[in-house]
């Protein structure tokens, strides 16, 4: 890899040809504010709240989608920087409902801490706000347009990484919005709820409805754990309050799946505390279901086994184990001389 | 086969909407009703749109003469004059173009383009060949050496040898931003690729601005063969032409000549011969002003949204399809063939040191001659403004000149000396943009043109990055109220740190030029927004929300007409007395000012 030497408020940093001015100065460990920014996504350069000063350079290049090259000497909080953070956050504070009180992303909302960071409390503008009706039809999450700052990462991510591109952005200027194809409910589009798009927002535009009013951020514990749905071995967080499962988002360390997720792992936790569940084994005697021990239960089993002989004997597995645990079962069932094994998935 | 006479219609979007196609209709008909051999044909724009409908008409050995303004009633008669009497209609006719016999009693008649004042200081590269061919037969062009630079550079030329050519010439993009020509097709012929493209834009979104229609809609082939001539240099085979589909005449025309281009196989496999094969399709654009941003445009081919994206990339080196593109204006493209067969030091002989060439202008606004005017380099505005459009009309004061659209600025007065070429224009605030120029007398509001102008990038904004998007919304309605009477002590320092901000932080030219007229009439007419702000005044009579009505006492005799009409009961006034205005209940309809018989009432600022 050639080097590449930069300077960043003051200090050397040898880099990396290629990097992005973000990328150095992440290296350098000098945080920038982005809201649009995912180094999974390409880059768009949209919200420009990483705008850095370069010297010698005509305007303030946006650091995320802005290539370093040897000599550039970068400030990333100087006075005319600050100046441009402040004025895009109130910009963005002009036409945003200010209701952190109530609202699910307050603590983890860069709008608030970017608006914290710079001491913005109020806009210089006022005038017209958007006004979008909130859209909670699907049983998953909740979008409100009203608070979206239009990073576009949700488009992205739906398109670049799901690739059911079901949202995009609609109308221009002032009137811009992100929408699924016709102004339609999420649920009449390619939606495949998903929900990366409610992971990735900045704000409190997307928001899971399942975790509503369960916890706030500074509240939760994030766990994280692998998701039991299928074999694929996705990484998901469990979000955690108390002795609690509220919530569950992608876990970006997961090397099978990279933060990614699908419905099920993002939505489908909520049999956790289920009373429904079954946690202990039943033995059906005289008709009902008794509870019974495991040592009780698997004698049985074992017994119904020795009694029904290899012949009478046939396994079929999960698609929620995983390969090896697929592999290990139909050699079980091979040892104990039966070749009937079959798959839930070849259904 | 006998020489004919021929008569040409300008039918331009320019003639059409003057009633061209009645006037050809009514010549048609003359002919036929005096059965006249003529050849009736058509042709784009000759740039002078205040004259049309212009017809050309033209005996064998006779120099062409060209009637302006003509008139569906006396088209007939003026034809019939010229061709069977060879008498030529004083009242219309405006020139002579080219030689030949001609009774001596028409000596006196001015030639078109050397002696109107309209074209004295013209100079007619791009537009060479409109007003004079018929657009939709490619003959016609080839007549006037059509495709002979595209012969000339894949016959005899390596592709590095027409990238020097150009890049020695000067010639630089006259999209707006004024980027070298040649550096970019070097860049893209340097680009590793195993499919290229060239691209025109022909989005031509500035509101004001139709150079590049006139071009289209009158001389298709050269963009065309620019456009081929690239391909070669770059290693193209495959072009698109980027066509607002509100241009329906230049699409067809493109079309057409697209078709009857490939039928001669100037266009197509194996061109003239040669390994060289080039290929080229119409793509139209719904519209968006945002899609003549090049990214966008690239988007918008591809079929998605059209939103700028960052550069570097650059199309260059990632394009059309993620290939090498070649990106260019219609007006660019129209100069390639120019520069080839008349060499670039002719070229380069024509301009400025940084600006070499000519540049095109709509003229619009407030003048005498509004029209299209293809000028060299260098001239300065003033000769434009007065010379070429003829000043301001009614001999009117004139106030500012906006250059550059809605990207650009308004340049006062007294920097009309300043010569027309990328820098001076960039310099003082405005840009050379694509080439609108309007021009705006004493009567015209600097703080109402300035919300115009930001009232059509805000909706315009592709709504991508928040300073756009947000920021000219903000400006907006602080222009709408100031110009509403209800301006802010803080406003304009509002307006220039917010102005400045956007243009420092946005992602693309739209919004990094949005504030340009605001900050430009800031910064050269400031006192017009204080006296709107301080003294609740709108000099220019512009801001109907800062005027009052007012009934002159000499002039008023007491009738009581006004008092009646007005609906809200704001005028009193005994009978046969003075009546007045209350400027508190007044709701400016105007309705008292149509019923004063003495002509009492007026708008006053
Ligand atoms: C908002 C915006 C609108 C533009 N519109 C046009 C246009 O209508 N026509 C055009 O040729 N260039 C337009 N441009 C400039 C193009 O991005 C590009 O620079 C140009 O087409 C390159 O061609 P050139 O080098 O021949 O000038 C526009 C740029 C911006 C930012
Ligand atoms: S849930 Fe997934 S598929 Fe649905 S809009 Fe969001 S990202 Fe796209
Ligand atoms: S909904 Fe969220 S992620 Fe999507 S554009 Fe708006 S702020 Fe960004
Ligand atoms: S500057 Fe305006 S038009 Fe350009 S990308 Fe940003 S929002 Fe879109
Ligand atoms: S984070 Fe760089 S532009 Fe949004």
């Amino acid at each position: 890899m050639t080097k590449v030497n930069v300077t960043i408020n003051g200090q050397p940093v040898e880099a990396e040809a290629g990097m992005t001015i973000l990328e150095a100065a992440q290296l350098a460990g000098i945080d920038v504010p982005t809201f649009c920014y995912d180094p999974q996504l390409f880059g768009a350069g949209a919200c420009r709240i990483c705008v850095v000063e370069v010297e010698n350079a005509r305007n303030l290049p946006a650091s995320c989608v802005t290539p370093i090259w040897e000599g550039m000497v970068i400030n990333t909080e100087s006075e005319k920087v600050v100046q441009a953070r402040k004025a895009n956050l109130s910009l963005l504070l002009a036409n945003h409902p200010l209701d952190c009180l109530t609202c699910e992303k307050s603590g983890e909302c860069k709008l608030q801490d970017y608006c914290y960071k710079y001491g913005v409390t109020e806009s210089d503008f006022v005038g017209d706000v958007k006004d979008f009706p909130l859209e909670e039809s699907n049983p998953f999450f909740e979008r409100d347009m009203n608070k979206c700052i239009l990073c576009g990462k949700c488009v992205q991510v739906c398109h670049e990484i799901n690739g059911a591109g079901a949202i995009d952005y609609a109308f221009r200027g002032f009137a811009s919005t992100i929408s699924p194809a016709f102004g339609e409910p999420v649920e009449n589009s390619p939606c495949v709820f998903c929900g990366m798009c409610t992971d990735i927002c900045p704000v409190g535009a997307l928001t899971p409805k399942l975790s509503k009013f369960k916890g706030r951020a500074w509240e939760i514990n994030k766990v994280k754990t692998i998701c039991p749905y299928c074999g694929t071995g996705c990484a998901i967080d469990l979000h955690v309050k108390g002795n609690e499962v509220v919530g569950a988002s992608g876990n970006r360390e997961g090397l099978a799946n990279k933060g990614h997720v699908c419905v099920k792992g993002h939505y489908g936790w909520d049999f956790i505390h289920s009373p429904d569940r079954l946690t202990k084994p039943l033995i059906k005697k005289d008709g009902k279901f008794e509870e019974a021990s495991w040592e009780e239960a698997l004698s049985l089993v074992a017994d119904k086994f020795k009694a029904a002989g290899a012949e009478g004997l046939a396994g079929l597995s999960s698609a929620r184990c995983t390969n090896e645990d697929n592999y290990l079962f139909q050699k079980l069932l091979r040892v104990m001389g039966s070749n009937s094994v079959d798959h839930c998935a070849r259904l | 086969m006998t020489a004919k006479p021929k008569i040409v219609v300008g039918l331009g979007t320019c003639g059409i909407a003057a009633g061209g196609r009645e006037i050809y209709n009514a010549i048609e008909k003359a002919l036929t009703e005096n059965n006249i051999d003529a050849e009736l044909t058509q042709t784009g724009c000759i740039g002078a749109c205040e004259n049309e409908v212009l017809v050309d008409i033209a005996k064998p050995g006779q120099p062409r003469i060209s009637y302006g303004k003509v008139t569906e009633e006396k088209i007939g008669e003026v034809v019939t004059n010229h061709l069977l009497h060879d008498k030529i209609d004083r009242e219309f006719a405006l020139g002579k173009i080219g030689e030949g016999e001609l009774s001596a009693e028409y000596d006196d008649l001015p030639y078109f383009f050397t002696d109107l004042p309209f074209y004295e200081k013209q100079v007619r590269l791009c537009l060479r060949n409109c007003g004079f061919i018929n657009p939709e037969k490619i003959d016609e062009y080839v007549e006037r050496d059509g495709y002979q630079a595209l012969k000339q550079v894949i016959t005899e030329m390596k592709p590095e040898e027409v990238v020097e050519v150009i890049k020695s010439s000067g010639l630089r993009g006259r999209g707006g931003g004024g980027f070298s020509t040649g550096m970019k097709w070097q860049f893209t012929m340097n680009a590793v690729g195993d499919k290229k493209y060239v691209v025109c834009n022909a989005d031509e979104g500035d509101p004001g601005a139709f150079m590049d229609r006139s071009i289209l809609e009158g001389d298709p082939h050269s963009v065309m063969e620019g456009m081929a001539i690239a391909g070669y240099a770059v290693g193209a085979d495959e072009g698109y032409i980027y066509c607002r589909a509100e241009y329906p005449l230049a699409v067809n025309r493109l079309k057409m000549a697209i078709e009857q281009a490939k039928e001669k196989n100037f266009l197509g496999d194996n061109i003239f011969g040669t390994d060289f094969s080039f290929n080229l399709k119409v793509k139209e654009g719904a519209g968006a002003f945002v899609c003549g941003e090049e990214t966008a445009l690239l988007m918008s081919i591809e079929g998605k949204r059209g939103m700028p994206r960052p550069r570097p990339p650059f199309p260059a080196n990632e394009g059309l399809f993620g290939k090498p593109t070649c990106l260019n204006n219609v007006e660019t493209f129209a100069n390639v063939p120019v520069v080839i067969l008349d060499g670039p030091e002719k070229f380069a002989s024509i301009g400025t040191e940084g600006s070499k060439g000519t540049k095109v202008f709509a003229l619009t606004g407030s003048i005498n001659r509004t029209g299209l005017a293809e000028v060299p380099m260098g001239i300065t505005l003033e000769e434009v403004v007065y010379d070429v459009a003829g000043g301001i009309i009614d001999d009117g004061k004139f106030k500012a000149v906006q250059a550059g659209g809605p990207s650009g600025g308004c340049i006062p007065e007294d920097l009309l000396h300043l010569p027309i070429d990328y820098d001076s224009l960039t310099e003082a605030g405005a840009m050379m943009g694509s080439g609108g120029l309007v021009v705006m007398g004493e009567d015209t509001c600097m703080v109402d043109i300035a919300r115009y102008f930001l009232s059509f990038t805000q909706i315009e904004s592709c709504g991508k990055c928040t300073p756009c998007r947000e920021g000219t919304k903000r400006m907006l309605e602080i222009l709408e109220r100031i110009v509403a009477g209800e301006g802010k002590p803080d406003d304009i320092e509002k307006l220039k740190t917010l102005g400045e901000a956007i243009s420092a932080t946005a992602l693309c030219g739209l919004g990094q030029t949005a504030p340009n007229p605001v900050l430009t009439t800031l910064r050269y007419f400031q006192e017009e927004y204080e006296q709107h702000i301080f003294d609740k005044r709108c000099v220019a009579g512009i801001c109907v929300d800062l005027m009052f009505y007012l009934i002159d006492a000499e002039l008023c005799n007491g009738c009581g007409r006004c008092r009646k009409a007005c609906p809200v009961s704001a005028i009193s006034g005994d009978k046969k007395e003075v009546h007045v205005i209350d400027k508190e209940t007044c709701i400016k309809c105007g309705v008292c000012v149509e019923k004063c018989k003495q002509e009492a009432i007026s708008l006053q600022s």
